[in-house]
C-alpha cells in the first residue's frame, strides 16, 4: 500500500498549484488594500449597503432554487426508484441529456425563449394571450438556476433511493405501517444523505453564479456574485473581490455545517 | 447505447483536441512575425485583417473586449499580452499615467498626415504632446429612439426619467457613461470630481432604475433595431448601423451636452513587435482602408483622406459625423485617478 503513495503525487502537484495557491492568493489579496498593507476593509465591505444587499438577495434567491428544485426532483427520483433498472436508467439520461450542451448556450436559449419577440412572445400572440416579458424580473433568474442545477439534485436522490434496501420498507408495511408512514418515517430519513447532497450541490453554484443574473437578469439584478465578477472585470479591485470571495466562502461554509448537522440528527433519531 | 455515446464522445473530443492542436501549430509556427491586437468587438472590417497579413507577412493574433476596463484589467496585469490595443480617450490618460503604453515612433507611421490635425490637437487633451495615441474613430453618445413609439420631439436627457416610457428604456451599463448622462441632466461637467455631484447623479439614476428595461453596452443596438425599447442610450456610431436596420430609429444629442470620446490605437510597453505595432498603425491611416472600416463598423473615422471618399449625405448628418455646434457642447472624459474611480464604482453600485 505505502509503495503506491508516489501514484498520488500528480494529484498532489495538481491541488496545490490549482487549489492551494490559489486560496493562499485569495486570502493575501482579501486582507490587503490596493497599496499592499494589511487591512480588513475587504472583508468589512460585505456590511456596505450594495453588498449586503447583493448578498442577501443572492442567499433569498438560491434558497428559493433549491427548493424548488428538491420539490421537483424527489417526486422524479421517487417514481425512478420503483422503475427497473433499464427504465431507470433511460430517464435519468434524459434529465442529463441537456448537460452535454454548454451551459452558456442553454442559458442563451432561454434568454432567446423569454425575451420580447422570443419565441414564448409569439407564441402567446398567436393563441390570443399578451406576454411581457420576464427577462429582468427574479422570476426568469429561478428559472434559469432551476434549469441549470436540477440534475444536480435528482442525481443524488436517485442513487441513495435505488439503493435503499427493499427489504426495510417491505417490513415497515409488514409492521402495519401505512404508504404515508413508511415514507415519512423510513425513506425520508433514509435519503437525508442524498437530500445533503443535492442541496449542496444545487445552493452552491446558485449562490454563486453570475452568468445567469447576467444573462436572464438584464444586468438589472446584482447578485453577489456579478458584485464579486465585476470587482476584477470592470472596478479593477480584485482585493476587494477577493475579500467579498472570503464573506462568501464562509457563507458556504457554514451553510454546509448547518446541513450537515441536520443530516445527523436526522440519522440519529433514525436509528 | 452507452457504448456508443461513449464512441461519440471519445470523437469529439478527439475532433476537439485536433482543432486545438492546428489553431497553435498556426501561431506559434511564425511566432517571429506576429502582431497580438485587442480590439473592441465587431470595431472593424475583417477583411482588413486579411489584407494586412497578405501585404505584410504578418501574421494577426486578435483578440476582442467589451468594455475599457475589461482591457485595463488585462494589461495592467501583463502588458506584453498585446502589441497593439483601442482604449478610449480617458483609458488612454489613465494607461499613460500608470506607465503601461509605449511612444510610437511617427516615423514608421507617415499615414498619420492623413488624420485631421484638428482631432490630433482634441486627442493632445489626454495624451498631451501626441506621443501615444493614432485616433481610430470618434463620436459622441445620444439618445436613440424609435419615432413610431415616441411623439414628441426629444431635445433633452429629461425624457429618460418621463415615467410614460417605463420599462422602454435601455440605459448604458458601463460606469462613466451612465453618470455622464445623470451628471449633465444636472447641469454638471460629466468629468466632476464633486463628491455632492455625484450623489446627486448617484440618487439621479437610482431614481431611474424602475423605469429602465434593460442596461447593456453591446446590446443596445439589436435591441433598439428590434424595437424591444423606444428609448436608448448608445454611441453615435451605432447609429448607421441601426438606421439601416430599422429606418424608424432617429439620433439626437441632448442639449444639456454630452460626452464627445475618441478611441485611439496604442502600443503596449510590454509589446515584443513594436515595428509590426507600428505597421499595423500605419496600414490603419491608410484612406483606402480607413474608408474600408468607416463602411464597415459606421463609426466616424478622423482620417481626413478617407473623409473624402465618403459619401457627402453621412459626412453632413451629425448624427454620423458630429459637426462643430455638436461638439462645443459635449466634452471629453478624463482619467480622474483611481481614488475617483473607485468612488464612481461605489456609486454606480448603489444604483443596481
Amino acid at each position: 500500500m505505502n509503495k503506491k503513495k508516489w501514484l498520488s503525487t500528480p494529484y498532489l502537484v495538481w491541488m496545490i498549484a490549482f487549489t492551494i495557491i490559489p486560496l493562499l492568493l485569495i486570502g493575501y489579496y482579501g486582507f490587503t488594500g490596493r497599496d499592499g498593507s494589511f487591512t480588513i476593509e475587504n472583508i468589512t465591505a460585505i456590511f456596505s449597503p450594495a453588498h449586503s444587499k447583493a448578498l442577501l438577495k443572492s442567499l433569498y434567491l438560491s434558497l428559493l432554487c433549491t427548493i424548488v428544485c428538491l420539490i421537483l426532483a424527489y417526486p422524479v427520483a421517487l417514481i425512478l426508484k420503483n422503475k427497473n433498472v433499464g427504465q431507470g436508467g433511460f430517464v435519468i439520461m434524459i434529465f442529463i441529456l441537456p448537460m452535454w450542451m454548454n451551459f452558456l448556450l442553454r442559458t442563451y436559449a432561454w434568454l432567446n425563449l423569454l425575451d420580447d419577440g422570443g419565441i414564448i412572445e409569439r407564441f402567446c400572440e398567436s393563441i390570443g394571450i399578451s406576454y411581457t416579458s420576464i427577462i429582468g424580473t427574479d422570476i426568469a433568474i429561478i428559472l434559469g438556476m432551476v434549469y441549470n442545477f436540477l440534475p444536480f439534485m435528482i442525481l443524488p436522490l436517485f442513487n441513495v433511493l435505488t439503493k435503499m434496501d427493499q427489504h426495510v420498507i417491505n417490513a415497515a408495511s409488514d409492521l402495519g405501517a401505512n404508504a404515508f408512514q413508511t415514507f415519512t418515517k423510513v425513506v425520508l430519513p433514509l435519503s437525508l444523505p442524498g437530500i445533503v447532497s443535492g442541496v449542496t450541490m444545487v445552493f452552491v453554484p446558485s449562490l454563486t453564479t453570475f452568468v445567469i443574473s447576467d444573462l436572464l437578469g438584464a444586468r438589472k439584478v446584482m447578485l453577489i456574485g456579478n458584485i464579486i465578477e465585476q470587482e476584477f472585470s470592470i472596478a479593477d479591485n480584485r482585493h476587494l473581490g477577493s475579500g467579498l470571495s472570503l464573506v462568501l466562502m464562509i457563507f458556504i461554509l457554514a451553510s454546509m455545517a448547518l446541513i450537515h448537522r441536520y443530516d445527523k440528527n436526522g440519522e440519529g433519531s433514525s436509528l | 447505447m452507452k457504448k456508443q455515446s461513449f464512441i461519440v464522445g471519445i470523437v469529439l473530443s478527439l475532433s476537439l483536441m485536433l482543432t486545438g492542436c492546428i489553431d497553435k501549430s498556426n501561431s506559434e509556427g511564425t511566432s517571429n512575425n506576429v502582431v497580438k491586437v485587442y480590439n473592441w468587438g465587431d470595431y472593424i472590417d475583417e477583411d482588413v485583417i486579411a489584407q494586412f497579413e497578405e501585404e505584410t507577412g504578418i501574421t494577426v493574433i486578435y483578440d476582442t473586449f467589451s468594455t475599457n476596463e475589461e482591457l485595463y484589467a488585462k494589461i495592467s496585469s501583463d502588458p506584453s499580452l498585446y502589441d497593439v490595443i483601442c482604449p478610449s480617450d480617458y483609458m488612454i490618460e489613465k494607461m499613460i499615467q500608470n506607465n503601461l503604453l509605449a511612444k510610437i515612433n511617427w516615423d514608421n507611421v507617415p499615414n498619420v498626415k492623413n488624420i485631421d490635425p484638428l482631432m490630433m490637437k482634441r486627442v493632445s487633451d489626454f495624451d498631451s504632446n501626441n506621443q501615444y495615441t493614432l485616433p481610430y474613430t470618434f463620436g459622441t453618445v445620444g439618445i436613440l429612439y424609435n419615432t413610431t413609439m415616441v411623439d414628441e420631439d426629444i431635445t433633452s436627457w429629461d425624457v429618460l426619467w418621463d415615467e410614460t416610457y417605463k420599462n422602454n428604456i435601455i440605459m448604458q451599463d458601463s460606469v462613466r457613461d451612465a453618470f455622464a448622462v445623470a451628471l449633465k441632466k444636472l447641469g454638471y461637467s460629466l468629468n466632476s470630481t464633486n463628491e455632492h455631484e455625484l450623489e446627486e447623479a448617484k440618487d439621479l439614476l437610482r431614481s431611474q432604475y424602475p423605469l429602465v428595461k434593460a442596461y447593456a453596452i453591446d446590446e443596445v443596438r439589436d435591441k433598439m433595431i428590434n424595437g424591444a425599447a423606444a428609448l436608448g442610450v448608445i454611441y453615435s456610431g451605432e447609429y448607421l448601423y441601426c438606421t439601416e436596420e430599422n429606418p424608424d430609429l432617429a439620433y439626437v444629442v441632448p442639449e444639456e451636452g454630452s460626452n464627445l470620446w475618441i478611441d485611439g490605437w496604442v502600443i503596449t510597453s510590454g509589446s515584443k513587435n513594436k515595428e509590426n505595432a507600428e505597421k499595423w498603425l500605419n496600414f490603419l491611416a491608410r484612406p483606402d482602408i480607413a474608408l474600408k472600416n468607416f463602411e464597415y463598423i459606421t463609426y466616424a473615422t478622423p482620417n481626413k483622406a478617407a473623409q473624402e471618399m465618403v459619401d457627402e449625405e453621412y459626412l453632413e448628418n451629425p448624427a454620423v459625423f458630429p459637426d462643430e455646434e455638436t461638439i462645443n457642447r459635449c466634452e471629453v472624459f478624463h482619467y480622474l485617478g483611481q481614488e475617483m474611480e473607485d468612488l464612481y464604482y461605489e456609486m454606480w453600485k448603489l444604483v443596481k
